[in-house]
């Protein structure tokens, strides 16, 4: 591997729980794309938060409050301007991408999709960009539509030219796979669902973390992204869509913080993003994910892309020499999400004996039975890697998986 | 158990490999694994169940035939880890044939192994499923290995006294 942008080390350093050992061995942390570690920034700014500053927010006539909705303002403002949001009134808190994509199938379902509509999605989607819009289709009448996955593991864009029809309300598409780690031509697949009347929502809860972003390159019309796949806190998220359309979508949820006016006979909505942020938020979850895009920009999401770019590689290379293993997923123009099957060991025994080697993977289906279905395979075990892994570690792996192999090809 | 990582098989593992794994992945469960025992379908099973572990997609259909109280034949079709699968296999060589009060004490024995009660180790009447003794250790493989057995007690009814009930997975992660 060529020198990597950054310090790796210094990196490395900023994560307090990397410092550790797992069952007797140093921990290899893989596991980023279920859920990232946090740098010691982020958990201080959340401790200063709750030290010196917390008291609700947008309501409060005292001095911690002032700090509070100040923090948490400034916390919009830095999201705004890291993914090229026009205007910080785009930003929506949420919990994460579960509940920003429930909020578009909520709202924008209730105003905009009826009864023979469709809906297309693809048939790599997280079970969290498909059950919200199966339960759309059985309160409207609407229909979902996915387009299919070549054996290489992209998109058949094809499919959108054959799907797309002026029946398509809405377009949903994943920026990066969880199983796959495929990075989706998101900005073609935007414009052609333009072209034929429909919006477009992508689903960036794998890609916010490796990707730098561009809201208004990108053209799509909702973004959705989770904080703690990206150094952040877990409970936090981000709804992004334009103004014009946040403007006309009815609310999500009803409460306190959302409203204009209340009368006993009804009750006006307050501005966005505010429309759509009803009760207390998740104050110190926000200010933590601010803490964490201040973090990855002060690394630079490109120095980081380059880095793991350079670290993916090197794991298909020394993965690829392991006889007995299937990497599902392209070899390029992809993160470092790599799903594998391993000899007739099952991903759950491979995830047993890597962890007993302090290696953690994830063993399952991710959230993406279509897609194991479609690949006709009940499991992978999936290693996904960040802005802090090594080869070392990759090498660890490998180890491991050699092991795997052993203790699985005995004479039986 | 084994010090070293040497199984009772005999064959010597690499000492890189804990002791532990050597003694959950024994032979005799990659045996089970790779050659299932009773595996297939019952032509008129009198009690039938499909059961699966959401966390994982595991998934076992087994089926029995009941003729008074004893149980005549059983099969499962499966798919999943090499626990999940050698346990259903390893049960149903011990259900052939058992009286219902037999498969239902059998049960509650192979649970409190798995809970760690040594003393079961030696229990001729758990057979192979002794092998499975060293998922005590590996608590969140308990439910795999358990899988085939909840599948019986759902078909046989009141599970017996002192058995505790099957671990239930957390919800579903991203």
């Amino acid at each position: 591997m060529v020198a990597p942008p950054y310090d790796i080390e210094a990196v490395r350093r900023d994560f307090p729980i990397l410092e550790q050992k797992v069952n007797g061995q140093p921990l290899v942390y893989l596991d980023s794309a279920a859920s990232s570690q946090r740098p010691r920034a982020v958990i201080d700014a959340i401790r200063r938060h709750y030290e010196t500053s917390h008291a609700n927010v947008h309501r409060g006539a005292h001095e911690l409050s002032v700090r509070a909705t100040e923090a948490y303002e400034d916390a919009r403002t830095c999201v705004a301007a890291h993914i090229g949001a026009e205007d910080t009134a785009e930003i929506v808190f949420v919990r994460g991408t579960t509940e920003a994509i429930n909020l578009v199938a909520g709202s924008l379902g209730k105003a905009r999709i009826g009864s023979g509509d469709e809906i297309l999605l693809t048939k790599m989607e997280h079970h969290s960009n498909i059950v919200p819009w199966q339960l759309l289709a059985e309160r409207t009448g609407a229909t979902l539509r996915f387009v299919d996955v070549s054996p290489e593991g992209r998109l058949v864009l094809d499919d959108y030219g054959r799907m797309l029809s002026e029946r398509t309300r809405l377009v949903g598409v994943t920026h990066v796979s969880n199983s796959l780690g495929v990075i989706n031509p998101v900005r073609e697949i935007a414009a052609l669902a333009h072209e034929a009347g429909a919006l477009c929502l992508v689903d960036g809860a794998q890609a916010a973390p490796h990707l730098a972003l561009d809201m208004g390159a990108l053209g799509c019309d909702f973004y959705a992204f989770s904080g703690h796949k990206m150094c952040g806190p877990t409970g936090i998220g981000v709804l992004w869509a334009r103004r014009a359309i946040l403007e006309e979508m009815p609310p999500y949820q009803g409460g306190g913080e959302m409203i204009a006016s209340v009368t006993l006979d009804g009750s006006t909505w307050a501005e966005v993003p505010h429309k759509f942020e009803a009760g207390t938020p998740n104050i110190a979850g926000a200010v933590g994910l601010g803490a964490a895009i201040r973090y990855l920009d002060g690394i630079g999401l490109d120095a980081i892309r380059r880095y793991e770019t350079e670290l993916t590689g090197y794991a298909l290379e020394r993965l690829g020499e392991i006889e007995g293993l299937r990497i599902y997923g392209p070899t390029d123009g992809r993160v470092g999400v790599l799903s594998f099957t391993y000899l007739d060991v099952h991903a759950h025994d491979l995830a047993t004996i890597l962890d007993q080697r302090g290696i953690a993977i994830r063993a399952g289906h991710h959230c993406n039975q279509p897609l194991m279905e479609h690949l006709g395979i009940d499991a992978t075990a999936r290693a996904s890697l960040y802005l802090y892994n090594t080869p070392q570690e990759v090498d660890a792996l490998c180890e491991a998986l050699h092991l795997a192999g052993e203790l699985f090809c005995r004479r039986v | 158990m084994s010090e070293h990582a040497d199984t009772p098989g005999g064959t010597s593992i690499d000492r890189r490999i804990p002791s532990a794994l050597a003694d959950l992945f024994q032979e005799v469960i990659l045996d089970h694994y790779r050659r299932p025992r009773n595996k297939g379908s019952l032509e008129a099973p009198t009690h039938t169940v499909t059961m699966n572990n959401p966390l994982c997609g595991d998934v076992i259909e087994l089926s029995i035939s009941v003729r008074g109280d004893r149980i005549d034949e059983v099969r499962y079709e499966g798919r999943g880890c090499s626990i999940s699968q050698a346990a259903v296999s390893m049960m149903t060589e011990r259900l052939k044939g058992a009286r219902l009060g037999e498969a239902r004490a059998l049960s509650a024995k192979f649970t409190r192994l798995l809970h760690g009660e040594e003393a079961l180790q030696r229990d001729e009447k758990l057979g192979d499923l002794r092998a499975l003794a060293g998922v005590s250790k590996f608590p969140v493989r308990i439910k795999c290995a358990l899988l085939g057995f909840n599948c019986l007690d759902e078909l046989i009814g009141e599970p017996a006294a002192g058995k505790r009930e099957p671990e239930t997975g957390p919800g579903e992660q991203r």
